[in-house]
């Protein structure tokens, strides 16, 4: 190991301070700096106002929250699942992976929240439902993408090994693929995450009840209630954060070898 | 040749049966003939190396033993099945060159991976797996992953691996190629006192003219293009083989007789490495 | 898997000739799948069907009742494949010019919102990277707000920013630009450093200072690892441009398109289908010129799967 990062090990706490430092001294200067950049005041209003708006709206804002993060984790759900089924399955042809990876590849292309109005039109202007696909579309693509890229980009020394074995088809599978196509499936996971809560934030733009996030900081802009607007949108950054964590923490969970060698690796 | 037919008539059936294999590859635009006319026997309980220049096809003759790949003529024997059988039997166990662990399985786990894929019981695998660190003396390394072994410890962890559900033939392809000479000859050592300990078959290929004398009991001097049997050497230094067996000057005289062989039939074997194409048509030796 | 040996994609089937011919038909497959199953849904689930036309002077005359009935495969909700392709020749308006010229000309628009954001979005993107690659107090500082700048729906911010700037295609590129320089600066901060440990001693052997080391060895390295974050950024600035344009009100582009279309969605519902097939096209024009760029400006360069 390098010297600089027995360093970092034996400072420990330590590495946070910088991105600390850099926080408070942003939080500092906007609360104290009236003109940002020519724009009024009350479009990027300060701190302690977007907190008391926070604070006053809370009950709105939680219910809000509430309702869209149940469509981000539907559809995340739905998306993630499906994606990885189909990620299996397109594993076992060449053929398969020659077409459906491009194909996902090229969906990422495609503005799938373009479709919001007309699921709104399909499934109505009450119900989850448009988010929750959209959201579902979204999340599928890199998904699937990623598990085919992780299920085939195997040692081939490691098959010749699996061979030697005459270990059969599942084997191989479960052995081999599976664990080497957990790193790839994991970036996908946290890709899918932050498309979701976008995919469900800027799918209610086009429709959705007063409290639904997209809704409250579009109805909020428009009323030139800007703290409000912020403070939504502050929640909407929480709950992406909060699912970003959580995606990152399952990874640590289920590979924990993978942090350690990437520490010992990355000198 | 003649003394080994007589070899091979007295001993009863040979471990391993090349009779007339040749194999190419590639197509009808770029054809090339990695092995031709290649008639072997291996006895119960030898230790015989391939040696040759780059382009041979010592590791493709390997792979055809391991049924990884198949020959164009002739077949191959292995235990008096062929070859594809061995393979399905799991008649023998194989090193490469890359140790080839699997980095999310901790070093007991990873010789275990064969025992798991027999189905053997959780108990069984775990006590074989001690049994075997303990063979290549890296006990109390059983939690810790691969990373954290070096390139020698960890082809010790591959040769356990190989060795771990007790195969009577053991195939190895330049294990040693990327480790340090002292390391390797530390680890020829290592090899000579586990074979002399499991009994086992070996077909060894290697690029070393001093670690084929040391290690074997029959050299196998390989000519390319094509590749040919060009001579075989028996190696009658005494087991089991020490330290002291590199100093002797019967060892010498042996690497000698290898390296003219080498020089008259094929080329050097510590020649400049060859063209892509022809790596590939080795089949990645 | 440990020490030297890479990651190569192991496909389990066919050898390259005979799998180009097999990829081909595979494409073709799909593109009858999904005509397959719109239609299909609407043979069993839709409106009655009444084709009425001629095809080469040969009179077709189709009339089908469907069994079952499911709004979603009505014509208003799933337009018939060829009214969403034949909206592109129509005329949107009376007497106006094809449907199809006019998304062409708010693509147009839309792209130069995108183009110029993501280029500003990617400048950004490559300086942080190599300010973050000199200094490691900035990047263990800043990083982490890098990251979490992701986390962060810039698009539920875009009706702020756009009331912010005032200016229409400002607020856009500004979308374009947020959404382009993330992949980019991380990118930029594997590329630039992804080149050999003994490349780097080497320039050290010759006391080359920074600014060499950056111009001759980090930034050539970087290039591939760039493109493919290029990539990815040019379909997010384009869908971010189309996104941002909805609360701004700017008339040329595809979102504004979009809300117009789907605000008389009963009158042509082929229309607002026809727009996100225009959408579609230019974010995969986009990609597709940035691929291109690749590919001329690292023709005979070794590209490591590692970059991609």
């Amino acid at each position: 190991m390098t010297a600089l990062a027995v360093r970092r090990r034996r400072a420990g706490g330590a590495d946070f301070l910088p991105p600390l430092v850099v926080f408070v001294a942003v939080l500092v200067l906007w609360e104290v700096s009236f003109t940002i950049l020519a724009v009024p005041v009350f479009l990027i209003p300060r701190p302690s106002v977007i907190w008391g708006s926070l604070q006053s709206e809370f009950p709105t804002l939680w219910k809000g929250v509430q309702y869209t993060a149940s469509e981000a984790l539907g559809g995340l759900a739905v998306g993630v699942v499906l994606g990885t089924l189909a990620g299996l399955a397109a594993s076992r042809w060449a053929t398969a992976q020659q077409t459906l990876v491009p194909l996902g590849t090229a969906m990422s292309a495609v503005p799938i929240i373009a479709l919001a109005p007309i699921m709104i039109n399909w499934f109505g202007f009450e119900s989850q439902m448009p988010r929750v696909a959209i959201v579902g579309l979204m999340t599928f693509f890199p998904v699937m993408v990623n598990t085919v890229r992780g299920l085939t980009s195997v040692d081939p020394a490691a098959l010749e090994l699996m061979a030697s074995y005459a270990a059969s088809e599942g084997d191989v599978l479960r052995r081999l693929r599976v664990p080497s196509a957990l790193p790839y499936w994991f970036v996908a996971l946290r890709i899918a995450v932050t498309l979701a809560v976008i995919g469900a934030v800027v799918g209610e733009f086009f429709g959705g009840p007063r409290y639904a996030i997209g809704i409250y900081v579009t109805d909020s802009a428009g009323n030139f209630r800007f703290e409000n607007a912020w403070a939504a949108i502050v929640m909407a950054c929480v709950l992406g954060i909060v699912l970003y964590l959580a995606a990152v923490a399952l990874e640590r969970l289920a590979m924990p070898w993978q942090h350690r060698r990437e520490a010992a690796g990355a000198e | 040749m003649a003394a080994m037919d007589e070899q091979a008539a007295s001993s009863g059936k040979p471990v391993v049966r090349v009779a007339g294999v040749s194999k190419t590859f590639g197509d009808d635009g770029a054809r090339v003939t990695a092995l031709e006319g290649i008639d072997l026997a291996i006895q119960s309980g030898e230790f015989v190396s391939l040696i040759g220049p780059s382009g041979c096809g010592k590791s493709t003759l390997l792979r055809l033993i391991g049924d990884l790949t198949s020959p164009t003529t002739g077949s191959i024997e292995v235990n008096g099945k062929p070859a594809r059988q061995g393979r399905l039997d799991r008649d023998y166990g194989m090193v490469f060159q890359a140790p080839v662990l699997m980095d999310w399985r901790t070093i007991a786990k990873n010789i275990e991976l064969p025992l798991e894929i027999m189905g053997w019981k959780p108990a069984d695998r775990a006590s074989r797996s001690a049994e075997l660190l303990k063979l290549v003396e890296l006990e109390g390394f059983e939690g810790r992953h691969p990373w954290q072994l070096s390139g020698g410890m960890q082809q010790r962890v591959a040769i356990a691996r190989a060795l771990a559900f007790g195969p009577k033939l053991l195939l190895m392809d330049e294990p040693f190629g990327a480790l340090d000479e002292m390391t390797r000859e530390r680890m020829n050592l290592e090899l000579m006192r586990i074979w002399g300990r499991t009994q086992t078959t070996v077909v060894f290929v290697t690029h070393s003219i001093p670690e084929a004398v040391f290690l074997s009991t029959r050299v196998v001097v390989m000519s390319a293009r094509p590749g040919r049997v060009a001579k075989v050497v028996d190696i009658d230094l005494p087991q089991p083989r020490t330290v002291e067996t590199r100093e002797t000057e019967r060892y010498f005289e042996l690497v000698t007789e290898v390296r003219e062989a080498l020089r008259q039939r094929g080329g050097d074997p510590t020649a400049e490495p060859v063209a892509a194409e022809r790596i590939r048509a080795e089949g990645l030796a | 898997m440990t020490a030297a040996a890479p990651a190569i994609a192991a496909p389990r089937a066919a050898p390259a000739g005979t799998g180009r011919l097999r990829v081909a038909l595979a494409w073709v497959a799909i593109v009858l799948a999904i005509l397959l199953v719109w239609e299909g849904a609407k043979w069993l689930f839709g409106d009655p069907w009444r084709i009425h036309a001629s095809l080469l002077g040969v009179p077709i005359d189709i009339e089908h009742d469907p069994p079952l009935h499911a709004y979603i495969a009505t014509d208003l909700a799933l337009p018939h494949v060829w009214t969403i392709l034949g909206a592109f020749v129509e005329p949107a308006q009376r007497n106006g010019a094809p449907l199809g010229v006019i998304l062409a000309g708010q693509a147009l628009a839309t792209f130069r919102e995108a183009l110029i954001g993501f280029t500003v979005g990617g400048l950004l993107g490559l300086l942080l990277g190599i300010g973050f690659v000199h200094s490691r107090l900035a990047e263990r500082a800043f990083v982490p707000y890098v990251v979490a700048s992701q986390t962060v729906p810039i698009l539920a911010i875009s009706p702020l920013i756009v009331v912010a700037t005032k200016a229409g295609w400002v607020s856009v590129a500004i979308v374009s630009a947020y959404l382009t320089f993330f992949p980019v600066t991380i990118a930029a901060l594997r590329g630039l450093r992804a080149a050999d440990p003994r490349a780097f001693e080497l320039m050290r052997s010759y006391a080359a200072g920074r600014l060499p080391v950056l111009w001759k060895l980090r930034l050539p390295t970087s290039v591939p690892y760039l493109f493919s974050a290029l990539r990815v950024a040019a379909a997010s600035a384009v869908i971010g441009a189309i996104i941002g344009e909805l609360p701004s009100g700017i008339p040329d582009g595809l979102g504004s398109a979009l809300l117009n279309y789907n605000q008389y969605y009963t009158q042509g519902p082929e229309r607002l289908w026809a727009t996100i097939v225009m959408c579609s096209i230019l974010g995969l024009t986009f990609v597709g010129l940035i691929r291109l760029a690749e590919n001329l400006l690292t023709r005979n360069r070794y590209r490591p799967a590692a970059a991609s």
